[in-house]
């Protein structure tokens, strides 16, 4: 029973090709455009911040979809990153550097250096051991901020400004904030894209199915899985950027492992590997979280057998079963 | 630092490591064996606290009430395997994962519906409420010693049944070929069933023998889960040795970096920014000595024989 190729392989033959669909993810993001209008139109307005909040968590579940999706390697600690984003962009602002050009690339160099360390550790292991041990430098990054005394600890560190650019602050208008995290959503959904139509995506996918014989081919595993895996947690310290400007408040709840937790699920939710059902789950998922939370203060304990009952009876997520009705009314 | 204080934490750091050995250990059992993850198993670490509260309540005896929480821990252990983990151990790992993670949002907000979301606790029993005096002015809590020997008895019984028995060497038989021991005529679910009851004991045990000591609230187990993964990655998985091995080295570590971490930065820092770098690098002690021990031996420590 080696471990090598179980983890997301098994999902493969039901997965749809990343980027695939160009039209699905056209009309995904020319509805998510319509929200604005929609709200002005009368549809309730707290829709606003909320499908911004599911849009950040578009872009963290985007991020994952392509080392877990793509790449097969099942992270549990991807909430870490959101949190390391969130906290440079709360530091920073305490400290008085409320500039977007000068914290995206401090946030996206700290992101990368944190990926790159844990990455070449926990890679070098595979299967469950990896979900471990990436769940454990998840929680390692958790205790930190908690004893961060300076910047709040254990109670989370409220933000008096939100970050500007050009000296404007971006979130002033609540309309304007959701274009630029849409904006971002389609950059980083470009991005991703591009990077797994490339030799290096298709590596990183061969790779997932059979390490053994991309190595022989010629290629480092090793080395494309740890860059992909620096890739994925700069974009997800974006979105802790979008997410600290949101909530004006940063705290160490931000990469709870439950959270990580919860990216999976999303990722899975929308359908594995497949990028535009990693946007469709979040947005599912905030949407069910929202409705949930409206009716109990218990909604876990109605979501969490709700997961359950997910993983034991559907396949492939919301894509695959998009893609099931496809298929049965072609045929 | 003084000795005494020494010693006084090295038998904590002793406690915590024994906790989460039973804990650790039912864990990588059933990932030996049955390759499957169980994120549910911190869960019921929780529920055998809970479990005790309740019974140790009813009964009025301590003894008494942790049999009828191991008993009812079981109770619900199996009917979790029946419902649900059974139609899990053919699947990949990933869906494991998510299926047990909505297991834990369930059963966490399930303990805060009955129980309540305030801490619990259970009174220390009675004939070990008295502390021993180890020496001239050190007197350590008689339960922790008697937390600490039966965490010890346990481990003993564990290797005996895993080294000595015939159910133990289809165990092992297991956890390196499955499909090989089920072809030789063994009822591998059976198996699968004894394993995980097992473990799910174990885990209940812990949680209530741990009731006394530490405050009984939702989201314990998760931190005791997350530790315990520590462990099995740095012992190795699948390996009860490695478990054993690697809960002393958590326990021990977590427990003296978080008390001496402060002392010994103040060797060369002023005493506020030795106190907060201290708090900062103790909590990540551990998870630095994982990284070190993989970084070193990517199977872990003591890793099981057969596995690939």
């Amino acid at each position: 029973m080696s471990a090598a190729p179980t983890t997301a392989g098994a999902a493969g033959s039901t997965q749809s090709r990343p980027g695939s669909r160009p039209l699905l993810a056209l009309v995904l993001f020319a509805a998510l455009a319509l929200v604005p209008a929609a709200v002005s139109l009368g549809v309730p307005a707290h829709w606003l911040s909320l499908v911004t909040r599911a849009m950040i968590f578009a872009i963290a579940a985007l991020s994952l979809d392509l080392i877990l999706g793509v790449g097969g390697l099942v992270s549990f600690g991807h909430a870490a990153f959101i949190g390391i984003g969130a906290y440079v962009t709360g530091i920073m602002i305490t400290e008085g550097r409320t500039e977007t050009l000068l914290i995206l690339p401090v946030l996206l160099v700290v992101c990368a250096i944190f990926a790159a360390v844990t990455g070449a550790v926990s890679l070098r292991t595979r299967g469950v051991a990896f979900i471990m041990i990436t769940l454990a430098f998840g929680q390692m990054v958790f205790f930190l901020a908690q004893a961060l005394s300076a910047y709040g600890g254990d109670d989370g560190l409220t933000l008096y400004a939100r970050s500007t650019i050009a000296g404007l602050d971006i979130a002033a208008s609540r309309t304007g904030f959701f274009y630029i995290v849409l904006g971002a959503l389609i950059g980083c959904y470009g991005l991703v894209c591009i990077i797994v139509a490339s030799r290096f995506g298709r590596v990183l996918r061969a790779a997932r199915e059979n390490a053994t014989r991309v190595t022989v081919t010629g290629y480092d595993v090793g080395r494309v899985r740890l860059i992909a895996y620096v890739i994925s947690g700069m974009i997800a310290g974006l979105s802790g950027f979008f997410l600290a400007n949101q909530t004006e408040f940063v705290s160490p709840a931000f990469m709870s492992w439950q959270r990580s937790g919860e990216l999976i699920f999303m990722v899975v939710l929308g359908g594995v590997g497949s990028l535009h059902g990693a946007i469709i789950g979040a947005l599912a998922f905030l949407f069910a979280e929202d409705v949930l939370a409206g009716i109990t203060e218990h909604w876990k304990a109605i979501f969490g057998p709700l997961i359950v009952l997910f993983v034991l009876f559907t396949r492939g997520g919301i894509v695959g079963i998009l893609a099931r009705i496809r298929g049965r009314s072609d045929g | 630092m003084t000795t005494s204080l020494l010693i006084v934490q090295i038998l904590n750091g002793l406690q915590l490591g024994v906790l989460l050995f039973l804990v650790a250990a039912g864990l990588t059992l059933v990932f030996g064996v049955m390759d499957f993850i169980n994120l549910a198993h911190g869960v019921q670490y929780m529920l055998g606290a809970y479990l005790a509260v309740t019974f140790v309540g009813l009964t009025g005896s301590f003894v008494l009430g942790l049999l009828l929480a191991l008993a009812a821990a079981l109770v619900i252990g199996l009917a979790l395997e029946f419902l649900v983990f059974r139609h899990l151990y053919e699947r990949d790992h990933l869906d494991q994962v998510l299926a047990t993670f909505g297991l834990i949002l369930l059963l966490n907000q399930g303990v805060k519906i009955v129980w309540g979301a305030a801490p619990l606790s259970v009174p220390v029993p009675e004939f070990l409420s008295g502390s021993v005096r180890l020496m001239d002015g050190i007197l350590y809590p008689t339960y922790r010693f008697a937390l600490i020997g039966a965490g010890l008895a346990v481990g003993g019984l564990l290797w005996f049944i895993v080294e000595r028995t015939r159910t133990g060497m289809l165990l092992r038989a297991g956890a390196s070929n499955a499909p090989m021991v089920s072809a030789l005529g063994v009822d591998i679910r059976k198996l699968f069933m004894v394993v995980f009851a097992f473990g799910t004991m174990l885990a209940g045990f812990a949680g209530a023998m741990a009731a006394p000591i530490l405050s009984v609230e939702p989201g314990m187990g998760d931190t005791v889960l997350i530790l315990a993964f520590v462990v099995i990655v740095v012992g190795g998985i699948g390996s009860i040795r490695g478990a054993f091995v690697g809960a002393l080295i958590v326990g021990l570590v977590d427990t003296l970096g978080r008390s001496f971490m402060n002392d010994l930065l103040r060797l060369f820092m002023s005493a506020p920014s030795a106190r907060a770098t201290g708090a900062a690098l103790s909590s990540m002690l551990i998870y630095l000595v994982m990284a070190i021990v993989l970084f070193v031996r990517p199977e872990g420590l003591l890793p099981a024989k057969g596995r690939t």
